[in-house]
């Protein structure tokens, strides 16, 4: 008699393809949990560092005002990393594990924070950008197959629309201000233009895990896609604010609906992710001294529960 | 013969695939899977959920409703957390 029994695997990507979420204690083929935990760990790393150049300039916001939305928008981003990384801890590997991989150069963050945030411009691009394409990149997520990962990137995604609107908002207000304050616009727009590009990652033709990934519903458009969207949606807002996308090529294309655009930099893609970026030992040298500096805040924190639980134990023993 | 009251468990009900368990209210037995066997008993007779999941009462720890002022106020003023407190032109789209 022939059987009709669906191996593990298979039954595994049935409830994906019926769009169900796969649980903590569901069973799931290795390789799944492996490309999870390391795409989980590698968008936790990249809210952690993603602080860095954005932390950069709070002590010199020009008004109270914006310094206290920089202060808030840094603080949901150290929020969001916590979710990802709990969500990453679901899957069996730990904090520890994660933060020395991260620490020793293992594990990847997003090319895009080793850029540097030279002027005040910056923050407005970082917001209006950077959290813009992260916005692109997120909001397919939170219908991802794992369902923690799934739940957390509900709760980024609805933190996430006032870091891209603040953004926005200094650049409209340096577009209108002074030319001195429009040319740091255009100028903070001509630096981060192209590596907010890269930050969809490798073309569709050079990123021989998508599929699977597809698949696996982990990952909901290519990169292709995605930067595509990007542009479309971008340009039309920088036209608003009277700036010039830096890209020569860049033009609209009425049979695809969409803008053709020019090849982003791919050897200055690989050389960021490779370690020689302008930021990388600079931001990473900043994450271990975090760490180890707060080393003792950590142990102090224990034994102050220690000593807490057993001076308790001693109430109730006297009771 | 034991006179020991059952513990009290705390029960959290995953009412469909892809959501968030969700506190639905308490038990006592005798042990975590007896705590299962009743809150699938007493809490999804009606196909209220796919996923239970029960915490021994004494290990939730809760805030304390008097801090609730001086634990929540701090964000009453931080309107700017909020996306609608940017205005956004009407002509740009997707924001
Ligand atoms: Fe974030
Ligand atoms: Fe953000």
């Amino acid at each position: 008699m022939e059987t009709l029994e669906l191996t593990q695997e298979e039954q595994f990507q049935a409830r994906i393809d019926a769009d169900m979420r796969i649980e903590p204690k569901d069973w799931m083929p290795d390789a799944y949990r492996k490309t999870l935990i390391r795409q989980i760990s590698q968008h936790a790393h990249s809210e952690l560092v993603g602080m860095l150049p954005e932390g950069n300039w709070i002590t010199r916001a020009p008004s109270l005002k914006r310094k206290s939305i920089l202060l808030a928008k840094v603080q949901d981003e150290a929020g969001h990393g916590l979710y990802l990384y709990s969500a990453a801890e679901t899957l069996g590997t730990s904090r520890d594990q994660m933060l020395a991989d991260l620490h020793s150069g293992k594990a990847k963050y997003s090319s895009i924070f080793n850029y540097p945030t030279l002027s005040w411009a910056d923050m407005g691009c970082v917001g209006w950008l950077v959290d813009g394409a992260a916005i692109l990149n997120q909001v397919p997520l939170c219908r991802t197959s794992y369902g923690p990962y799934a739940r957390a990137m509900v709760r980024v995604c609805k933190e996430e629309s006032f870091h891209q609107r603040q953004g926005f908002e200094i650049m409209q207000t340096l577009c209108e201000g002074s030319p001195e304050q429009k040319a740091m616009a255009q100028e903070g727009l001509n630096r981060w233009w192209w590596p907010t590009l890269m930050m969809f990652g490798p073309k569709d033709s050079e990123s021989p895990n998508t599929a699977q990934s597809m698949n696996w519903r982990i990952k909901r458009f290519t990169n292709d896609e995605l930067r595509q969207k990007f542009v479309d949606m971008m340009v039309p807002q920088a036209e608003f604010l009277g700036l010039t996308v830096p890209d020569p090529n860049l033009k609209w294309n009425e049979a695809k609906q969409g803008y053709d655009f020019g090849d982003v930099d791919w050897e200055e893609f690989w050389n960021v992710v490779k370690g020689n970026g302008m930021c990388n030992k600079e931001r990473l040298q900043a994450r271990v001294q975090a760490h180890e500096e707060g080393a003792w805040v950590r142990e102090a924190a224990l034994a102050h529960a220690e000593k807490r639980q057993q001076r308790e134990a001693a109430k109730a023993a006297a009771a | 013969m034991s006179q020991k009251e059952w513990p009290l468990w705390e029960v959290f009900i995953r009412s469909k695939q892809g959501l968030d368990h969700k506190h639905v209210g308490s038990l006592h037995a005798a042990d975590a899977e007896m705590a299962i066997q009743n809150a699938r008993d007493v809490y999804t007779r009606r196909l209220e959920g796919v996923s239970i999941w029960v915490v021994e009462s004494k290990h939730v720890h809760a805030s304390n409703p008097d801090d609730a002022q001086a634990f929540y106020e701090p964000a009453n003023d931080k309107i700017y957390r909020h996306p609608t407190f940017y205005q956004v032109p009407d002509s740009i789209k997707h924001m």
